[in-house]
């Protein structure tokens, strides 16, 4: 029994850690908060769905075509829209607030366009549904493959950060955006690819989800505050840091329902979310 | 002047369900309720800066009570009840959130709503066995507008008051810098506290004072996170730091969703959006400093 | 006038006329058509479900009815139907707004309910206060006879959890004693006003019935994921599972049990199991799922119904509440025929009268449908009622269920 909760709850974890990568880098470095984060894992679960439904495109496949997009939209959304807030804002707690101000429109932006196009119901499609055991456990093999996604992505970032030269202007930038600039940081080129690379992510995400899960155009909301969680504990811009909290989430989930009872995982989620933020504000990882 | 004129609004206003529809009623109660809540909100996190969006944790707590209570004791009696339980977590709240601050602080408020709103429903389906109350009180339109007008008139009231008083000045210096705020001998703990309980309060009477309209409550219905978003967007769209600037806020955007969305019920969303995202761009300090910017480029233009 | 102050004028009036029309309302229509308003959630955590079930059914009704001319009057002139819709974006706030917006503004002919319980049973004092009669199609309650008496020109039309519950258990009664299925039944509820009801209800009708129940949890809403869930039920040993959920959790729970291979002889699902869609998230492999709810398939009515729903709105019905709002939608046309637009009458003639629909001959008691089907089964790629067994159309349920 301990197996299959450790299992189970390591590859529930695994998509909740995926969801919430780009959050973080869209938050740790750009320092954009963006409340549309949700809605753009759905614009990206959409088309998943459109591409296969519609075209035939195997979804592996339709991952790699759809996250380079992904990069593409948020690099434009990021000059256009998000550029200009910074620019004005001055400081963190004023960019803050204008950030939450203009991405709560895109996300009614978004969300009414979803629901104009897709409609107000269910989408899911089968795709590699079946079970596979893992130690004596069955998995659905789509979830294996998001897990597997967000290792691969998780860790290859956490490579990309420590070990290149890009890395640590990413790192740089993070950490302090002020002093950046002084060791020859273009901190708004940094910023954009930030973003840019966190929507990638997100789109990643957003397809994997339309793998394994049903959603419909109203689900961003729930996205967003689950990655917003996850984020929060991991350390603002600490990918491991998120990676690790994405797992611990999946496992405490599964092991309250299973061990205590289902009606309190989330209630669990949250509580644990709070005495995190007590007891270490910056985060499990974060530094001060 | 400002005073005689303020109350001269507020008489006009209490004498407006006489005048209109009962739609007209519908818009004045909508109105009135998330000027009270934007007004509030912004007790507290007007000057401080702090972003609460704990708004819908007491606001859905004042239903929530009124709905398990409205039975067993007189309105009057559950809307002190009401007051007193929001002041109560405020102060739990409060006490354990000092350290925290920024984003933190926004997402820790969030976190407190859903965390509330869960277990509520895990002590209503296991311990009680039911989910879902009714609200049956003899409570008219008018009276429920009337009984939000007097709080929406007393939150103002008292906003102005604490702007002049040492406590509006020492939520100034918290909110510009905590660091100078401590050194200049402030009370930090002491001085957000107070601001949080009375903001909570008010909340969360709104709460109990709008729920007789809704007949049946549940906690998806009363803990609308919603509710919680509209309200922030409301104060700093108006300008949270002014004693007008919720208002001028919640008002006209309360306005417009309600036009929006009988226009355009399909496409409203997006509508919704482009304004949302043109009101940043365009007036990045709220509408008030706005129109403060507009009459001071008047004024040059005329020189 | 200076340059700024003419854009200042502009911008007033472009506001005083947006603010005279919000006032004012849409201009007023010509006599001659009747008009019908709504207020259902088009955004917001409801629109999903009025998405499938509550607009496009009014939508096809409306169509309908004005393609052949227009709603029949006691005289026997025809007027056509014009339609005056808001959201209420799955806030009650706004959806007793809208209807306060219906009855005193726009001084609409009739109102047709808004979609869930809770909505339902908001703008039940609006509706009797203004007099409309309503007609709440998509409220699962068992509160329904107090209602009626409380507000008189109230229909219930769905049936209270109970009595989906005690369908339920009759039908695994019956494969029990039959020898087909064990005594163990595990059950998972979604905790939020209706999944509550029907536990409730069920857990004393299982006990009655001799049945044990070895699984029994509540989950909360927006869960989505559903391994831990479900290895736990596979582990009990039941024969029979129950969910008592929504669509997001149906869905969920049929995927999930198919990639671990959790092949029950019954698998039983609530909202969400009878929609169109199902079979597709199914992979096609719903022969044998049970849920709630079923339409006698065979019905020639129920098959044209089908058919032009599917050729109208683009996809089918689902076969539970869908058709019994189109013959609500029905039943109000049929009863306008007989007496006309007066609230009083109509509400009168709606509760004593009965009505030829899509789903057979309607006639109220005290104000409820009471004559419905509690338990359906995807059998041959339709959706069929099996539950009450004696009543006319009722296909013999499937058990065990074949394997994924």
């Amino acid at each position: 029994m301990l197996v299959t909760t450790l299992i189970l709850g390591l590859v529930l974890g695994g998509t909740y850690a995926l969801l919430a990568l780009g959050l973080t880098l869209q938050y740790g470095i750009s320092r954009i908060m963006n409340l549309a984060y949700g809605e753009f894992t759905l614009v990206s679960a959409f088309a998943l769905v459109a591409l296969f439904k519609g075209a035939g495109v195997p979804p592996l496949l339709a991952i790699v075509l759809i996250a380079p997009l992904g990069y593409a939209v948020g690099w434009i959304l990021y000059a256009v829209m998000m550029r200009p807030l910074v620019a004005r804002a001055g400081d963190a707690g004023r960019l803050d607030v204008a950030s939450i101000l203009a991405t709560f429109g895109l996300m009614f932006l978004i969300q009414g366009g979803l629901l104009v196009t897709f409609g107000a119901d269910f989408t899911s499609i089968t795709y590699l549904d079946q079970g596979v055991n893992v130690l004596g456990v069955p998995v659905a093999l789509n979830r294996l493959i998001a897990f597997a996604i967000c290792v691969v992505a998780g860790g290859g970032l956490v490579l990309a950060l420590g070990r290149t030269r890009w890395g640590l202007a990413l790192r740089a930038v993070a950490q302090t955006p002020g002093s950046a600039p002084l060791v020859g940081i273009d901190v708004n080129r940094v910023a954009r690819q930030g973003f840019a690379l966190g929507t990638a992510l997100a789109a990643i995400a957003g397809a994997s989800i339309a793998m394994h899960q049903t959603f419909s155009a109203t689900d961003g909301v729930v996205f967003t505050m689950k990655a917003l969680v996850i984020v929060i504990m991991g350390g603002v811009g600490n990918v491991a840091g998120t990676l690790i909290a994405g797992l611990a989430l999946g496992l405490v989930e599964t092991f309250v329902a299973t061990a205590i009872d289902p009606g309190l995982t989330l209630a669990a989620t949250f509580a644990i979310f709070l005495v995190v933020l007590l007891w270490r504000p910056q985060g499990l990882f974060g530094r001060r | 002047m400002k005073i005689a004129l303020s109350l001269a609004a507020l008489v006009a206003l209490a004498l407006a369900p006489f005048g209109v529809s009962d739609y007209g009623l519908g818009l004045l109660i909508g109105a009135v309720t998330y000027v009270t809540l934007a007004s509030g909100w912004a007790v507290f996190s007007g000057h401080t800066r702090y972003v609460s969006l704990a708004t819908v944790a007491f606001y859905g707590t004042g239903a929530y009570t009124v709905a398990v209570l409205n039975e067993a004791m007189p309105y009057w009696l559950v809307l002190i009840v009401a007051g007193l339980i929001g002041a109560a977590i405020a102060l739990v709240v409060g006490l354990s959130t000092l350290r925290l601050a920024g984003v933190y602080f926004v997402i820790f408020t969030f976190g407190l709503s859903e965390l509330v709103r869960q277990l509520i429903t895990w002590y209503e389906v296991n311990v009680t066995g039911t989910l879902g109350r009714y609200i049956f009180l003899d409570v008219s339109a008018r009276e429920i507008y009337w009984q939000m007008l007097a709080l929406g008139a007393a939150t103002i009231a008292l906003t102005a008051w604490i702007q002049r008083h040492r406590l509006g000045l020492a939520l100034r210096v918290i909110g510009d810098d905590e660091v100078v705020a401590a050194h200049s001998g402030i009370p930090l703990a002491r001085t957000k506290l107070t601001a949080f309980v009375l903001s909570a309060t008010i909340l969360t009477l709104a709460g109990a004072i709008a729920s007789p309209r809704w007949v049946y409550v549940e906690p998806s219905i009363v803990f609308n996170p919603t509710v919680s978003f509209l309200t922030v967007i409301m104060a700093l769209l108006g300008g949270a730091n002014r004693l007008w600037g919720p208002v001028l806020g919640a008002v006209p955007l309360f306005l417009a969703f309600e036009w929006l969305s009988a226009r355009f019920p399909d496409t409203y969303p997006i509508f919704l959006g482009l304004l949302f995202i043109l009101v940043v761009f365009a007036l990045p300090d709220g509408i008030l400093a706005g129109l403060e910017r507009l009459k001071t480029r008047k004024t040059e233009d005329r020189a | 006038m200076t340059n700024f102050s003419r854009r200042a004028a502009l911008r007033a009036i472009a506001l005083w006329t947006a603010a005279s029309t919000l006032i004012g309302g849409p201009a007023l229509a010509e006599g001659d058509k009747v008009r019908i308003g709504y207020a259902v959630a088009r955004t917001g955590a409801n629109a999903t479900g009025a998405g499938i079930t509550t607009i496009p059914n009014y939508e096809l009704w409306v169509k309908t009815v004005n393609a052949a001319g227009g709603l029949k009057m006691p005289d026997g002139s025809q007027r056509m139907i014009e339609v005056v819709e808001y959201d209420n974006r799955s806030s009650n706030e706004d959806l007793v707004r809208s209807i306060e917006r219906l009855a005193s503004q726009d001084k609409v002919d009739l109102i047709l309910p808004p979609w869930g319980t809770g909505p339902n049973l908001a703008v039940a004092p609006l509706f009797d206060r203004f007099g409309y009669p309503q007609l709440a199609v998509t409220a699962v309650t068992d509160k329904a006879p107090d209602f009626v008496k409380r507000w008189k020109r109230s229909f219930w039309l769905l049936g209270g959890g109970h009595d989906y519950a005690e369908g339920l258990v009759d039908v695994l009664k019956a494969a029990r004693d039959a020898g087909t299925i064990n005594n163990k039944i595990a059950a998972v509820s979604v905790a939020d006003g209706f999944g509550i009801d029907l536990i409730s209800g069920a857990r004393p009708a299982f006990k009655q019935a001799g049945f044990d129940l070895v699984y029994d949890k509540s989950y909360p809403l927006g869960t989505s994921d559903f391994s831990a869930i479900l290895s736990e039920a596979k582990a009990s040993g039941a024969d029979s599972f129950v969910a008592f959920s929504y669509p997001p959790g149906s869905f969920g729970m049929t995927k999930t049990a198919q990639s671990m291979g959790f092949n029950p002889k019954v698998f039983y699902l609530s909202v969400g199991g009878a929609f169109p869609i199902y079979p597709g998230i199914a992979d096609g492999k719903a022969e044998g799922v049970m849920a709630i709810g079923g339409v006698n398939a065979d019905s020639p009515a129920m098959q044209e119904y089908f058919a032009r729903h599917t050729k109208e709105i683009g996809n089918p019905p689902d076969s539970w509440a869908s058709a019994i709002t189109y013959a609500s939608l029905q039943m109000l046309e049929q009863a306008v025929a007989r007496v006309g637009l007066d609230h009083e009458a109509l509400a009168n003639e709606l509760s004593t009268g009965s009505f030829d629909t899509v789903i057979g001959t309607v006639k109220l008691e005290d104000n409820q449908l009471r004559d419905l089907w509690w338990v359906g089964q995807w059998q041959g790629g339709a959706f069929r009622a099996i539950d009450p067994a004696d009543k006319p159309g009722a296909s013999a349920p499937i058990i065990p269920k074949p394997a994924w």
